[in-house]
């Protein structure tokens, strides 16, 4: 094997590239990056620091070019021929690859509004959206968000940071969906109505007019200077699909990350993959860890490898002064032991029918869960079955568990 | 000019685990390992962040916000997202205090 071509350079691409050095390939690289930018980190668009929005270059996206990875800034890969083993790019050139890496991330879920897209709504996924959506989000102005996921969330103390108007209409009963369990949600959407964000949930739009206003079943009209929708992202897989691999909720790749192609792997947000320690039940993750691991897993199966990836899930969002961390997945969970660890933080975990522990959720004012969700981690990836009481009991230090 | 500053009572730490310590407007993490003792820099060289809130396990200070490891006898940074090292800082004990040299 001489060449990879890795189409793709978000955390997820840059991370493999990377992987493949680390591991002594000599061969070419060439990492199609359809942005104009550096290669950049996403979470920071919805958590700018004090000193405003900046773009962060991903670890490493600075020293591709003495690790001999090509950069193909701004060009589009815009199919791939499996035959001929050749990615083309939008420049008209071909790149012949013994290995490819399709690493092409999740778009925003596009809000339709009578199958219309609507005019002047912003998303929130590249480095330009956010600087139009910043741009207009001032002092005074008025900004409503369609959605209370934790992007929306996220832009919301941003925005009030800045005194603008907020008002987040979600349709659910409540905030932060299925992943986040209600204790927590109800805590954040708390915060933020402190924070006078106006949160509206079992939100029914019945019309959106061209200039932005939104009029709800209850009757109230809510005019705003920005609308927003963050109502989740699909994964991108026009190529993929065009070349037809299997495609099932995102590019469908087996335990190793290859796709049905087995010259061709997937990783990161755009793809979905059994995982071992959920029985084997596919998913799709959309989280800035789990793409790099991704992409590092990817790279190591493609220079031959045979390990299956099996990493817990892990996922963290700034609210305010409060830091959310999730590890693992709760969907099967039937019991929640919570663990209070003062001043209001707190974590929940989730066990299944026999005790397995499956997540752990928590909140808390800056790092304060961190500690304790990343023990939680390693416990779940053991499969460990702990104690309840324990867990529950904030005197005892979790750590213990790992070694009973 | 370097100086020793008396940072904590050793009992302050427990084994394997971490602490913080705020000395004229600088912020340190100390640990404590099998009775040793070392100091590095208190915030992570990622996002500067409070690595005293992560999790210590054997030689390896895990940071609480991305999980950017560094070996805290040496600061040395262990892969992605950190690829800074962290400084460290020669420690001594005395009585049943610990100092830590800085300057
Ligand atoms: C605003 C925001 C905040 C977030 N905050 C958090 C957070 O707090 N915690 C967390 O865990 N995760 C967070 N995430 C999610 C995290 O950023 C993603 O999971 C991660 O970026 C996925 O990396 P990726 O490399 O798989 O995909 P992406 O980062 O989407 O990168 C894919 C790249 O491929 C490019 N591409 C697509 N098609 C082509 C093509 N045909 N040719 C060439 N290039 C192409 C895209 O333009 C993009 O640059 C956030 C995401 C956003 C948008
Ligand atoms: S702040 Fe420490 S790893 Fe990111």
């Amino acid at each position: 094997m001489d060449r990879v071509v890795i189409i793709g350079a978000g955390e997820c691409g840059i991370r493999a590239a990377l992987t493949f050095r680390e591991e002594g390939f000599t061969g070419t690289i060439d990492l199609i990056h359809g942005e104009p930018h550096t290669p950049y980190e996403r979470p920071p668009l919805s958590k700018p620091c004090a000193d405003g929005l900046s773009l962060k270059p991903i670890m490493g996206a600075l020293d591709l070019g003495p690790n001999k990875i090509t950069l193909h800034q701004d060009l589009a890969a815009t199919a791939i021929d499996r035959t001929a083993q050749q990615v083309l790019i939008s420049n008209s050139e071909s790149l012949a690859y013994d290995r490819l890496l399709i690493a092409i991330g999740a778009k925003s879920r596009p809000f339709l509004w009578n199958d219309r897209h609507v005019p002047n709504l912003a998303y929130l996924r590249t480095y330009d959206d956010a600087v139009r959506i910043f741009e207009r989000v001032t002092k005074g102005s008025r900004l409503t968000i369609i959605g209370g996921g934790f992007i929306g969330l996220e832009l919301a103390v941003q925005a009030r940071s800045k005194e603008t108007h907020v008002t987040l209409i979600e349709a659910a009963p409540r905030l932060l969906g299925r992943a986040v369990p209600a204790e927590i949600a109800t805590v954040i959407e708390a915060r933020h109505r402190a924070e006078g964000v106006e949160v509206i949930c079992g939100a029914n739009i019945v019309d959106v007019d061209s200039k932005g206003s939104i009029t709800l079943q209850d009757g109230r009209t809510i005019a705003s200077d920005l609308v927003v929708a963050g109502i989740g992202s699909v994964p991108v897989t026009d190529i993929a699909a065009a070349a037809d691999l299997v495609i099932d909720n995102g590019i469908a790749v087996d335990g190793q990350l290859r796709t049905s192609d087995p010259l061709i792997f997937a990783a990161g947000d755009c793809c979905s993959f059994p995982h071992p320690l959920y029985d084997g039940k596919r998913i799709r993750i959309e989280s800035w860890r789990a793409a790099q691991e991704q992409g590092a897993h990817a790279a190591r199966a493609m220079l031959g490898a045979t390990d299956d990836y099996q990493s817990v899930p892990w996922f963290w969002s700034d609210q305010y002064e409060l830091g959310l961390q999730i590890a693992g997945l709760s969907g099967e969970a039937s019991q929640t032991v919570r663990r209070d660890l003062g001043d209001g933080c707190f974590i929940l975990f989730h066990l299944s029918d026999n005790g397995r522990l499956l997540a752990a959720s928590g909140i808390g004012l800056g790092n304060s869960v961190a500690r304790d969700i990343r023990v939680a981690e390693m416990l779940i990836a053991k499969r460990s079955l702990p104690d309840p009481a324990a867990l529950g009991d904030p005197a005892l230090k979790l750590k213990s568990l790992l070694t009973a | 000019m370097a100086e020793w500053i008396r940072a904590c009572a050793t009992d302050d730490i427990e084994d394997e685990d971490v602490i913080r310590f705020d000395h004229a407007g600088q912020t340190f993490a100390l640990y404590r390992k099998d009775d040793q003792f070392y100091a590095t820099a208190g915030l992570c060289t990622h996002e500067k962040v409070h690595l005293a809130d992560g999790l210590v396990m054997d030689y390896v200070i895990e940071c609480p916000k991305h999980n950017g490891r560094f070996d805290y006898r040496t600061g040395a940074a262990k892969g992605a997202p950190v690829c800074i090292n962290l400084k460290t800082y020669p420690v001594k004990i005395d009585g049943g205090d610990l100092y830590i040299e800085i300057g």
